[in-house]
Order: C-alpha cells, then structure tokens, then sequence
C-alpha cells in the first residue's frame, strides 16, 4: 500500500526525524490562508501517488503569497501519469548545500531489512543503482538485533566525512529502521537528506509504502489509504477473497491460482490478443466466487472474450462449474465464453456444463486460442 | 532417495483441529504419508482421523519423533508456530499459510538460521514425492513416480506442468513448491543443490514469476554448478509494472524483476525456457537425450 508524502512526513515527525513545517491544502484559497504560517521562501508540492511530479511541474519554488498561490493554481487540477492533482502541500524551503539519499527496504536476497545510502541523493535511486551502483552503500540488519550505533554511523561517515554531522545523520537512519519496522514498511525512503550551509540536517521528501499483508495490525496506516477507481474495484475484489488487476486488453480471464493466472495471460498474448485482466479465484471451492468473478469480469466494459481456465487441485472442477451455471443464471451477458477444467472432478464438471451449451475445451492452449477466436468474432 | 520428505519422514501436524488442518491431514493420511502426530492449544489428548493431537510441539516430540511439520494456522500465528516448531527440535517445516507479514518472516528466518531448521514457505503448497510422502495441499493423484525435480513459486501452475509430465511419461523425484511470498525459506539454489545431489533426479524443472531477481541468481548458480539439466517457465511477461500479481512477491518494482531480465538470465546459463508451459515436457526430453548420448 502506498501513502502520499504528508502521510509519510507525518510518520518521520512522529518518530522525532527533522521534517520542515508544512501545511496541506485542498484549494488555492487554502494556500492564501497557510501563508500566515510561513515568513520566508516556500516549496508548493503536489500530493499524487505517483513519482516524477517535479519533472511534470508539480513542485515550484514560492517567495511570497503571491507567488505561492499562483504555483497552486497551476498545479491543484494538474494531470501527472494520469491522477489528478487534488491536494497540495505547502512547506518551508531550506538552503541546500548538499543532498543525499537514505532509504530501507526488504531485501529477498539477504532476508533482512537493507539500509541504502548514497551521497548522490535528490535523483532517482533506480537510475544510481543502474549506471553506478558502486555509489550506494548497502548494510543487512540483523532483525535479532537491529541497526547498531557504530554500523549507522560508518554509513553515514561515508556520506558525510564528518563525525559531527554523521553522528546526527546516524541517528536518523536508527530512527528511520524503528519506524520502518513497527509500521510494517516494505519502503522508507529519505529523498533527498539535505544538508544546510549552516550544517542542519532535513528530511525534505519522504516515501513509504507498506506490507499488505501486515495492515490487519496497521490500523493507523491502513486509515491514510486513498485509492483511486482501479484499485478500489482490486480491494472489493479482495474483500471477496479474489485477486484482481486491471489490464488493458479485451479478453477476460478467470484462472484458480497466481501462477497459472499470470501464464493464462500470457498465453493469451503470444497467441496475438490482449489479456483484460489477471483474476485469481483462489484455491476454494466456493461457488459464489465464480459468480463475483463473474460479475467484476463483465464490468470491465473492455472485455468482449471470456476464457476460464482452471487446474482442479483443492478446487473441485465440479463446484466451479455449479458457480458457473448459477453465474449465467444470475447475470444475463452475451459475451461468449469459453471454458477449460481439468484436474479434480473435471468430467462431472464438463458434464454439468454439457447442457449449458458453453464451449469446453482440454487444454490452456487451446482455450486461448478460443478465446481470441470468440473476441474477433464479437467485433465484426 | 529424493529430496527433503520420504518413506522416513514422521510429519505432525500443526493446527490440526482447524479446518485446513482437519481436511488436509485426512488427504494426506489418505496418500499414506506417516502422519505421527498433530498439535492444537488446549485440545491435547483429542484424535483427528486417527491422529492424536498434542497441546504443544514440543510434548508431540517427544512421544513420537515427529521430525517434520506442517502448518495451517492462521497468518498471523504462523511466526511464532514455525518457532514453535524450531525449538522443538523439528528438522525441516512447510509452512502452508497465507498472508504472513515480511518483517515476522525477516526474524523468523534470522531465528530458524541459528536453530538449523529448514523451512519451506509460507503461502506455498508444500512438496510431494510420489509414492512416498505428501506433505502439502497437492493433489497426489497427477503425480508419479520418476527421476524429474521440479520446484514452483505457484501451486496450480505446478499442477498444470507436472500433469503434463506425468502424461508424457516423465515420473517425478521430488516436487517442491517454494512459495509466492517475497522473504520465504529454502529457494532455488538450496533446492537445486539438493536434486544435483540426489541420485534418483536426472534433470529439474523451474518455474518462475516476475518479482525479485531469485530467478537470475538461480541461473548463475546452474551455469556453475549444476551438471544435470535444467529446463524452466516464467510466468508473467504480461503483467503490469508496480502491481502484485496475487502473490505477495510476484511485483516488478522499479523496473526490476521483469520476466524479460529471468529469460534472458537462463539463456546465457543454458536454460532453455519454454514459451508455454506444454512445451516443457518436450524440452526435457531432448535434454535428457543430449545427456545420455
């Protein structure tokens, strides 16, 4: 789960790392208002969940009210990836004499949290690791006993070449592990960690996103949630036990399990069509999943072609074959659909689904082949 | 021989009383893996399907030997059964749940390290080898047995390879199911280690997916240390940057872990990776020709 910046400032603050003043805003008027709070030079920032806003005009330098609220002007309504810029965050600007990157992840290799730091902060992490990794300092946490003052501190004397300062920035990477690891991150990033002529030391861009799988003890976390269109029809479809994201194809797919699910589309692919969807109805029988399958299926008013394809294991082809049937009962569709079962029960499946006079076929391959045959026939 | 689970393998049970458990240990009781024990808080001295149930793992080892375990708690208990589970002195643990948080399976593998104990999983389907032991949710009856190794991130994709397998006349050694959660126990190299040195696998499937690059580091590993043949699939050359594909791992995340990068690992290492998964079967065949010529 991702959150936007304001939400990520808000948790640095409260772990006690240096993040300047700011202010959220929802309109220009807003902005106007803030002001007050605010006696010297301001960054007006826009609050989208995407990267790349200050290459898009997102961000903008302000001296005055004046120019703060026509910077939010230009930017609140703004399109960045395609999200639309709904709020904006007003905050004090600092003197950069020089900035760097701090961040943690979860790294598979290692199979610890990985503090990253690099003295070429303030630019995309991904292009530093691409054209000169040897510029980022990695360190494996030991989780039994967590970041140690002495490790910090060698990593930051690394970046600093400055005792004092890195003591201070050593500090910050410990504080940003403790809230990596009781807020169930799967990213904190510090970018950039600037440093003032005057030696202060701020936090000016925070990103963070989080364990899906841990938001059941995030109450707090899972309340800065927002999500947009897409994602709130994959959270529905999760709160039913399926697993669902949006594609831009024309042929809607149904599979039991992520594996297959992703190979479906694929298959789907290198036959020449274009997969809408990656669903997964999960490994239970239940026949009203097949029905919400279904159901988000068709809503996807892209989809013209619909291929099932399930690998009976724990799943009983039967049952799926029952959700079918009450599915097409329930919902009245034209999109033609073909269906492949194979595995556990799949002749009692393919039986009951005999009458229904749906097109079964035996293997994946020729169920994509199928399904692309179905959806050029619905266009002409 | 074969890897990890055989005819020796004494299997408890852990959350046996729930309904996974329950269902599970019947199925696998049924395929005739040794099923010694089972353990559920507070419900020690029950039976399920015959098996009796213990209030901890430790008490179920001490009268029964158990030296393996699998686990069908709830996420959120897992962590600490796959603790359980390694203080008790258990050799080697599946863990079958789903949803378990990175950071508990961060300190659960640092703790098991220290402890030697094995772990496969979480959210994995568990590991067969036919004829002798199921432990795991696979469905016994499209696997046979035979000298192919496969190991999966995805369970019913592994179905779908191995009943082709089975149907081309390629019996199975050991079928491992690894798990499609990012920080997870044993991976490929550790498993690859195992086939080369067991006798009874001549050559191994891999079946990959996007996210990560464990697929890459496999493949180096193969190019330099494996002399039995490897064939492999990736699934998810479609899917979409930044979003989980189901699996909690199965994530391109700053343009990293995309399949593209893992074919083209494998065909520098001399992987052939097949274009769909009913192409593998052939694949193998003509590598297990080559070999014997």
């Amino acid at each position: 789960m991702k959150i936007h910046e304001f939400h990520s400032r808000n948790i640095f603050r409260k772990y006690g790392l240096p993040v300047p003043n700011d202010v959220l805003c929802h309109s220009v008027e807003e902005v106007e208002k803030a002001m007050a709070k605010f006696d010297d030079m301001v960054v007006v920032k826009a609050q989208v969940l995407v990267g790349g806003r200050g290459k898009a005009g997102g961000v903008k330098l302000a001296k005055n009210k004046e120019e703060a609220v026509s910077a939010a002007r230009k930017i609140l309504g703004m399109d960045i990836k395609g999200l639309t810029v709904e709020k904006v965050l007003v905050t004090e600007a600092v003197d950069i004499e020089k900035e760097f990157y701090v961040g943690l992840i979860n790294d598979r290799n290692t199979k610890t949290v990985t503090l990253m730091a690099s003295a070429e902060g303030g630019v995309e992490i991904e292009e530093v690791a691409k054209e000169t990794p040897e510029l980022i300092h990695k360190l494996p946490i030991d989780p039994l006993i967590g970041l140690l003052d002495f490790q910090a501190r060698e990593v930051a004397m690394k970046l600093f070449g400055n005792v004092k300062l890195a003591r201070k920035a050593a500090v910050i990477m410990q504080k940003l592990y403790q809230l990596f690891v009781e807020t169930d991150s799967t990213i904190a990033e510090i970018n950039p960690l600037v440093l003032t002529p005057d030696h202060k030391i701020w936090a000016i861009d925070g990103k963070m996103n989080f364990d899906d799988n841990a938001l059941y003890r995030q109450a707090e976390i899972e309340a800065m949630r927002e999500a947009d269109e897409d994602e709130l029809k994959e959270i529905d479809a999760h709160e039913k036990g399926l697993s669902y994201v949006k594609l831009d194809g024309n042929i809607g797919c149904m599979v039991n399990g992520a594996g297959l699910a992703m190979a479906t589309m694929d298959m789907i692919k290198l036959y020449g069509g274009e997969p809408a969807n990656f669903l997964d109805i999960g490994g239970s029988s239940n026949p009203q999943k097949v029905v919400d399958a279904m159901n988000i299926l068709i809503s996807d008013k892209n989809v013209n072609a619909v291929m099932i394809n399930i690998f009976g294991g724990i799943t009983r082809c039967d049952d799926v074959a029952r959700g079918l049937i009450k599915a097409l009962d329930i919902i009245k569709s034209d999109i033609p659909i073909v269906v492949r079962l194979s595995g556990t029960n799949a002749e009692e499946g393919l039986a009951l689904l005999k009458e229904t006079g749906l097109p079964t076929v035996e293997t994946m391959s020729e169920a994509a082949k199928k399904a692309i045959e179905l959806s050029q026939g619905q266009k002409s | 021989m074969s890897i990890l689970v055989n005819k020796d393998t004494k299997l408890l049970v852990q959350g046996i009383t729930g309904r996974d458990g329950q269902f599970h240990a019947g199925r696998m009781k049924e395929y005739g893996t040794n099923i010694v024990a089972g353990t559920s808080p507070g419900k020690g001295g029950q039976e399920v399907n015959g098996i009796p149930v213990f209030d901890t793992v430790s008490d179920a080892v001490k009268k029964t030997g158990a030296n393996t375990s699998i686990i069908f708690v709830p996420a959120a208990f897992a962590a600490d059964a796959i603790l359980e589970a390694s203080y008790a002195g258990i050799d080697l643990v599946i863990a079958i749940s789903e949803g378990v948080p990175i950071q508990d399976m961060i300190r659960v593998n640092s703790i098991i390290k220290q402890n030697g104990t094995k772990l496969i999983g979480p959210n994995c389907p568990g590991l067969i080898t036919p004829d002798e032991a199921l432990v795991g949710i696979l469905p016994g009856m499209i696997f046979k047995k035979g000298n192919i190794g496969l190991m999966s991130r995805s369970g019913t994709l592994t179905y779908e390879v191995v009943n082709m397998l089975t149907m081309n006349g390629l019996g199975q050694s050991t079928v491992v199911g690894i798990g499609g959660d990012p920080v997870a126990g044993l991976y490929y190299q550790e498993i690859l280690e195992m086939y080369e040195n067991d006798p009874e696998t001549e050559a191994v499937v891999l079946i990959g997916e996007i996210g990560g690059d464990a697929e890459e580091q496999a493949a180096e590993y193969i190019a330099q240390h494996m002399t039995k043949p490897v064939v492999s699939f990736i699934a998810g050359q479609t899917a979409p940057p930044g979003k989980r594909m189901g699996h909690a791992g199965a994530i391109i995340s700053s343009g990293a872990g995309t399949a593209e990068e893992k074919i083209k690992a494998f065909a520098k290492a001399n992987v052939p990776v097949a274009k769909e998964p009913s192409e593998i079967p052939g694949l193998l065949k003509e590598k297990l020709a080559k070999a014997t010529s």
